[in-house]
């Protein structure tokens, strides 16, 4: 069975609730209208054959609604094939059902998303930072979260700084141009096109 | 038969005796015998295993020794990048050597943070522990970590044992 045959099937089963399978570069990707109904649908997923998650990440779409978008890629070990599902969160909610019952694997990656954005998993057994410390103050990921990091302390336990930039953050350049002008360096974002060189060079 | 109390010159040992200060023989003893406790947090950590192994042979300096235990170091190598999480456990690390004890910032992101400037890297692990010699490169070579090494036991041959000792022990009895 291919990953469109499976996609197509998983939304007979379920109907509107499942947009149209999505095409992009043979990777099918299917959005789910209710953030809710993931546990249902994955579960489904599973009893076709999807027995790997491969992961689940989420999106900032800062300013937007809305805000977060969470992804998760499911894989069929036994005929290979790969799709993904993909769900909006709003703000304001910030929470969907943990699907940790059907792969165990998304334990922690429900705790990354949960340290690095934010978004809260209901029915998770354990959901703690996963990389920053327990009561690190913020959420790293968002996009209102500055790089260079905010000023946190915990006493006895640790504290960050906010880092130096030196005018940075340096960004490459992904073009075919020659090395000098794909090499890291400060870009402000009109200038971060291909092509268009930095004016620092001129 | 010789006589037991012979304090003059004595041609028989001749050329067996040498002259120092307690100082400088208890310095002596402490920088050849420097044994390193490896923080290896990153990629120089293998750097590190490397001047363990036969090729660069740390132990040429009388410090193949590594001690996975604080209390039985007296050097430690941060060898690699130091996050912010990481920052309390090694400080603590630190804290349990017994003194007196030497620090090592192995590589750039040891040394300053390195190309990781974001909220989770701690920009220098002398922002936690006092440094005694940094070391450029990502990751050094073996021989700038020998050299580093070297430049250690030059430091602890100067340093007066035996007066800190003293001085200490003057202090403590106040």
């Amino acid at each position: 069975m291919t990953a469109l045959e499976s996609a197509n099937q998983i939304k007979a089963r379920f109907g509107d609730l499942v947009s149209e399978p999505a095409e992009f570069r043979s990777e099918i990707t299917l959005k789910i209208a209710d953030a809710e109904k993931i546990f249902d649908i994955c579960s489904f997923a599973k009893g076709i054959g999807f027995d790997y998650l491969v992961d689940i990440t989420s999106i900032d779409n800062y300013g937007e609604d809305p805000r977060w978008t969470v992804l998760y890629h499911l894989r069929a070990i036994g005929n290979g094939t790969e799709f993904r599902i993909k769900i909006d969160v709003s703000e304001e909610k910030s929470e969907i059902p943990s699907v940790l019952p059907i792969w165990r694997t998304a334990n922690w990656h429900e705790r990354e998303i949960y340290d690095m954005m934010g978004i809260r998993f209901r029915g998770h057994p354990d959901l703690r930072r996963i990389l920053m410390w327990e009561g690190y103050p913020h959420h790293p990921l968002r996009k209102d979260f500055p790089l260079a990091g905010k000023p946190t302390e915990l006493p006895g336990v640790a504290f960050t700084r906010v880092t130096p930039m030196e005018g940075g953050p340096f960004v490459t350049l992904p073009s075919s141009g020659d090395s000098i002008e794909r090499e890291p360096r400060v870009r402000v974002p009109e200038q971060a096109e291909p092509g268009i060189s930095d004016k620092r060079l001129k | 038969m010789q006589s037991q109390t012979e304090y003059g010159y004595n041609s028989k040992i001749e050329g067996d005796v040498v002259l120092t200060t307690v100082d400088a023989a208890l310095a002596w003893f402490r920088a050849n015998s420097v044994w390193p406790m490896p923080m290896g947090l990153a990629c120089c950590a293998i750097e590190l295993m490397a001047v363990g192994a036969s090729r660069f042979d740390i132990s040429r300096f009388g410090s193949e020794v590594m001690r996975f235990s604080p209390r039985q170091s007296d050097c430690m190598i941060v060898a690699g990048t130091v996050t912010y999480k990481m920052a309390g456990s090694l400080k603590r690390i630190y804290d349990q050597m017994a003194e007196p004890k030497w620090v090592i910032a192995m590589g750039a992101c040891a040394s300053t943070g390195g190309m990781y400037r974001s909220y989770a890297t701690l920009q220098g692990v002398d922002n936690i522990v006092p440094v005694d010699v940094y070391v450029s490169g990502c990751p050094p070579r073996p021989e700038a970590v020998l050299d580093a090494l070297m430049k250690i036991q030059e430091k602890i041959k100067k340093e007066p044992v035996l007066q800190d000792l003293v001085a200490f022990k003057q202090l403590a009895g106040k």
